[in-house]
């Protein structure tokens, strides 16, 4: 497990097998997924605890994080399977908790389970 | 027994994070030092943390990407005016191209908000301190310090040429990394600045090259190659021919260093021959021919524009032609009588902006564009979704003039 942004919060999982690409794929007004062939589109990524492999494409999806949490439709906390910087700057720039697990960790993550983040915790991540 | 707890908890900890920041560094990502530069010290961490860095190291000189509004957009264009209202920066600080030049803006149907939002982010950035310079060839327009000074170069092209051929160090920065090391003046210490150990050799086995064979070289190279490559086999090579492996290189991958040489024993050697090259060829080639050509990507520096003229020696081209350099280098071909020769011959020339994001070529006017670079070539294809005709420099001036 590696810290990328650190942070504490609670909420429900929303998972995606499919890694997303920020940048034309999440409508920044409403934080819903707007691309037909995503796993998650129709869903609101708003106030999740979204788990999904990685992001992709253009680094400025960096940008679309920091807008989706200027106008209050972010997740509350990302979790990752493979660090990749465009996530991670743009969670940093808009101070959205960041973690990367291991395979075992993100198979075990289920949408609609409860958990608490605390990155500061010997066990950041706790299944409530 | 409280002790052995205590212990195992921190040995978590360490393990969490691998990155060990001073007491200033702690303090500025706590908050104390202002909310900007809270969020700048979160960048790097997050940035040092995802490339393993063990620490974060001071840097001269930051070269800014995410500067033309066709790509950075609203969300760009807000955020960039909110941090510029109380933020400068630490180092000397250079920037990418926008997306115009307003000398000649009138003759391209950008609508006014496009102006208008653009003008914005080049005023943030100005009130921010930053260079106004607006080019993606900072290599060739500005002095280079001494051997080894550490960079963040975040223009891909300018990364790996400052890497490669400038004797200076750099990570392949993010637009975010950049900005972020331009206000702390830092950068983590990433495995492009430490030892260099590439695992692979390319070895150049096409004859004859141009720089188009380059650019498909170093677009080859990129997607082979994971942090840097070493590179077998070139002759002597021209600065169009070095900016366009370069080019190529930033284009397709990660991969932002070339070692001149055979490389180890043990590293894996892949050749670079006439069918890897078709590859490329194919991938990137969709068009016979193109609606208008364009010139610079990389932009131009005022050797190849003076090499240009030479070409275009009582030649006019048949079709538009547009040709990007920094201002600088528009200001001196502009002395040196360069400006009125391309002129007369038919090009419109550009500072400011590039081919490469250009929001000055739309597909609803243009199905092609003629191109001799590879650079340009992916942007066009990919982001404008125009068609893309490849050619190199001494080819279109054989076919496109009269």
């Amino acid at each position: 497990m590696k810290i990328l942004v650190q942070g504490k919060t609670e909420g429900i999982i929303l998972k995606s097998q499919n890694p997303i690409n920020f940048l034309g794929t999440v409508d920044k007004k409403t934080g819903i997924i707007s691309d037909k062939n995503h796993e998650l589109f129709d869903k609101s990524i708003k106030n999740s605890i979204l788990v999904f492999p990685s992001g992709v494409g253009s680094s400025v999806g960096a940008y679309t994080i920091y807008s989706i949490k200027s106008n209050n439709t972010a997740p509350l906390a990302m979790i990752c399977h493979k660090a990749d910087l465009t996530v991670a700057t743009g969670c940093a720039l808009a101070n959205i908790p960041l973690v990367i697990v291991d395979n075992e960790k993100f198979t075990s993550l289920k949408t609609g389970q409860k958990i608490s983040i605390d990155t500061k915790s010997p066990n950041p991540i706790i299944l409530l | 027994m409280y002790e052995i707890l205590r212990t195992s908890i921190i040995s978590v900890i360490v393990k969490l994070v691998l990155l060990e920041l001073t007491r200033e560094e702690e303090s500025a990502l706590k908050g104390e030092q202002g909310e900007i530069m809270q969020m700048a010290y979160r960048i790097l961490v997050a940035t040092g943390e995802a490339t393993e860095a063990e620490k974060l190291i001071p840097i001269d000189w930051a070269h800014l990407s995410g500067v033309n509004y066709n790509t950075i957009g609203d969300a760009g264009e807000e955020f960039l005016s909110s941090i510029s209202k109380n933020t400068r920066v630490k180092v000397k600080t250079t920037l990418n191209p926008m997306g115009f030049d307003i000398d000649n803006v009138s003759n391209y149907n950008l609508d006014n908000n496009f102006i208008s939002k653009q003008l914005s982010i080049k005023n943030s950035y100005e009130t921010m301190g930053v260079t106004p310079s607006f080019s993606c060839i900072p290599y060739e327009i500005f002095d280079i310090p001494k051997k080894g000074t550490q960079v963040a170069f975040a223009e891909s092209n300018a990364a790996i040429h400052a890497n490669s051929y400038d004797n200076l160090k750099t990570n392949k920065e993010s637009a975010f990394s950049a900005l972020a090391s331009a206000i702390t003046g830092k950068s983590p210490y990433s495995s492009l600045r430490k030892e260099d150990s590439p695992n692979l050799t390319i070895r150049m086995k096409v004859k004859n090259p141009n720089e188009l064979t380059y650019g498909m070289l170093g677009f080859f190279a990129g997607k082979v190659g994971d942090t840097s490559v070493n590179i077998s086999g070139l002759g002597e090579m021209d600065k169009r021919q070095c900016k366009a492996m370069c080019g190529g290189m930033g284009t397709s991958g990660t991969c932002a260093k070339f070692l001149f040489g055979d490389g180890n024993s043990d590293c894996e050697k892949i050749d670079f021959d006439e069918k890897e090259m078709q590859n490329v060829h194919d991938e990137l080639n969709t068009a016979e021919k193109g609606d208008l050509i364009t010139l610079g990507s990389p932009q131009l520096g005022l050797e190849e524009i003076s090499d240009l003229v030479g070409k275009l020696k009582g030649r006019s081209f048949k079709k538009r032609c547009m040709v990007f350099c920094p201002r600088t280098v528009k200001e001196q071909a502009r002395k040196i009588g360069y400006t009125n020769e391309l002129e007369r011959a038919g090009c419109e020339i550009l500072s400011d902006c590039c081919t490469c994001l250009t929001p000055l070529i739309s597909k609803d006017d243009v199905d092609a564009v003629t191109t001799n670079s590879i650079k340009g070539a992916f942007y066009l294809k990919n982001s404008n979704g125009v068609n893309v005709n490849l050619k190199s420099l001494s080819q279109i001036v054989e076919d496109e003039t009269r």
